[in-house]
């Protein structure tokens, strides 16, 4: 631990790798609160996953990967949120097959692109040490728009995600809300699709928002503490990774879990509180 | 009190082959209370999805304040049978109270003074103002069932359409939430349904027995006959009070 202190303060690649952590801990926060409680987990990673075929297809076709990972975040949140309000009895299986297929595309393509291997552990585990600057930027321009979109929608997206029928009877557009809802978590997805990888920014989505749930009574609360503890994990995880010369993604990943189960066993042995 | 608050006029539905209601006549005048009685599948809660305009007739014409139900939807305040919640949801009961409030202002911003008045005027109306902080998930299930009748109250409903109100509650909280809605009845039509004729016929003005069809709606005609029609089987007699 020292160790990274230390390196922390003379060199750059890891103040970057620390900012990327922190930043991607308030978008994840405060999406994966509605993830957790609206119980669409599944339905982020189905997006999450399909967004690996948009970019595989962008790189075949010599266009930027993000342009790619956009169009497909966008389009595959699109067809989920439909699948979930039409086919609700299919919705499972829609869902898998879209994941499955979608990353099966990503893959085929990267195969067939031509020039130099694209590392296909990169999307799927990213590596958050080599996170240019002007990403950083974007990240937190990221951020800027999802605080801004929840605080202007806090009370309506609060109604659609606690009682959808109710919401509905009170005139409220929920298929527009819900589809926000969704494509706002495809966007997260995107933006931190290249710094921090597919996997870790679905376990960021889902296990400090499900932390968070335990103890928060109300779903602003839930956000803060949930930026709070992704913050903590990207941090600790970062700097437990370094004097092992571990990769940090996987090693964020396994602190997350751990911490979630240990909150999880504490929560069933402890007397329960009012929370 | 005049005009009426919900007509239903040669009403049928049907999921598929199966219809679920035929023929349904049944006009409810402003300021009624009334209950609808009848066994489980004959129909219920299928005849207020078609008031709340959740469902569509198959045929025949359903009004609610003279208007389409679709249109008259934000003047109706319901409680269903079943929450369409998760009771884990980390929200507090004020926060779901005033989540009634958002049918009537713009979907951008903050709740406006009104909005904190009305939910606190609902909250005391119901007995459950001194639970505003407190989690959903804490609420025992006759303290839940007046925070959902808080909400549905701070909706401002010119009609109440309650579903099995008290199925999941003790006898004692369900008087007391029947008491509750006789008081209400002075400014609102509240419609009710309940599988226990007994029990709600000393506060309703006329109940509905349904059974695919309507089979009576007087509370006078309540016999064992027409309970043994309602329900098909032999049903013990019960003894009911005119308190209207």
């Amino acid at each position: 631990m020292t160790e990274f202190f230390s390196a922390l303060a003379s060199h750059g690649f890891l103040q970057s790798a620390l900012a990327a952590g922190l930043l991607a801990s308030v978008g994840c926060g405060i999406m994966g609160t509605y993830v957790v409680v609206k119980r669409i987990g599944f339905l982020a990673g189905g997006i999450a996953h399909t967004v690996l075929g948009g970019m595989g297809a962008a790189l075949y076709y010599g266009h930027d990967p993000m342009l790619g990972a956009l169009l497909a975040a966008v389009a595959s949140a699109l067809v989920i949120g439909w699948i979930t309000l039409r086919f609700r009895e299919h919705e499972d299986t829609l869902i898998s097959a879209l994941w499955a297929v979608g990353m099966a595309v990503g893959v085929l393509f990267l195969a067939r692109t031509p020039g130099y291997g694209v590392d296909l552990m990169s999307y799927l585990f990213g590596n958050i040490l080599l996170v240019p600057r002007e990403d950083l930027w974007l990240m937190a321009a990221l951020d800027a728009v999802l605080v801004g979109t929840v605080l202007a929608l806090y009370r309506p997206l609060l109604a659609v995600a606690f009682d959808e029928e109710f919401a509905r009877l009170r005139g409220l557009p929920v298929t527009f809300l819900y589809l926000l809802l969704l494509c706002l978590v495809a966007l997260t997805v995107v933006l931190l699709i290249r710094v921090v990888g597919l996997i870790l920014v679905i376990a960021l989505l889902t296990l400090p928002a499900a932390i968070a749930t335990q103890y928060a009574a109300t779903l602003g609360r839930m956000m803060v503490l949930a930026v709070a503890l992704g913050a903590a994990l990207t941090s600790t995880g970062l700097a437990l990774s370094y004097a092992p010369d571990l990769p940090a993604g996987p090693t964020i990943i396994v602190l997350a879990g751990g911490a979630y189960l240990l909150s999880t066993l504490a929560r069933q042995l402890l007397p329960r509180g009012s929370g | 009190m005049s005009g009426s608050a919900i007509a239903l006029d040669g009403v049928t539905f049907a999921y598929g082959a199966t219809r679920v209601l035929e023929d349904v006549s049944l006009e409810v005048p402003e300021g009624e209370f009334l209950g609808i009685v009848g066994p489980n599948a004959g129909g219920k809660s299928t005849l207020l999805k078609l008031i709340l305009g959740l469902l569509e007739p198959t045929a025949g014409r359903v009004r609610v304040l003279g208007r389409a139900p679709a249109e008259a939807r934000h003047e109706l305040g319901y409680l269903p049978q079943y929450p369409a919640f998760a009771r884990d949801f980390p929200v507090t009961v004020g926060q779901v109270v005033l989540t009634g409030r958002l049918g009537r202002r713009r979907l951008l911003g903050g709740y406006g003074a009104r909005d904190r008045e009305m939910a606190r005027w609902a909250m005391t109306r119901t007995e459950v103002a001194d639970l505003a902080g407190r989690r959903i998930g804490t609420l025992s299930g006759g303290q839940l069932q007046r925070v959902l009748l808080a909400r549905a109250l701070a909706c401002e409903p010119k009609i109440l359409i309650l579903d099995e109100p008290t199925s999941n509650i003790d006898q004692r909280v369900e008087s007391d939430i029947f008491d509750l809605l006789r008081g209400l009845n002075r400014h609102i039509t509240i419609l009710v349904v309940s599988h226990d004729i007994a029990f709600i016929s000393a506060y309703v003005h006329r109940v509905a027995c349904l059974n695919r069809t309507l089979i009576c709606h007087r509370t006078e005609a309540i016999d064992g006959g027409v309970i043994r029609d309602l329900y098909g089987g032999d049903v013990r007699r019960v003894a009911h009070s005119h308190s209207h």
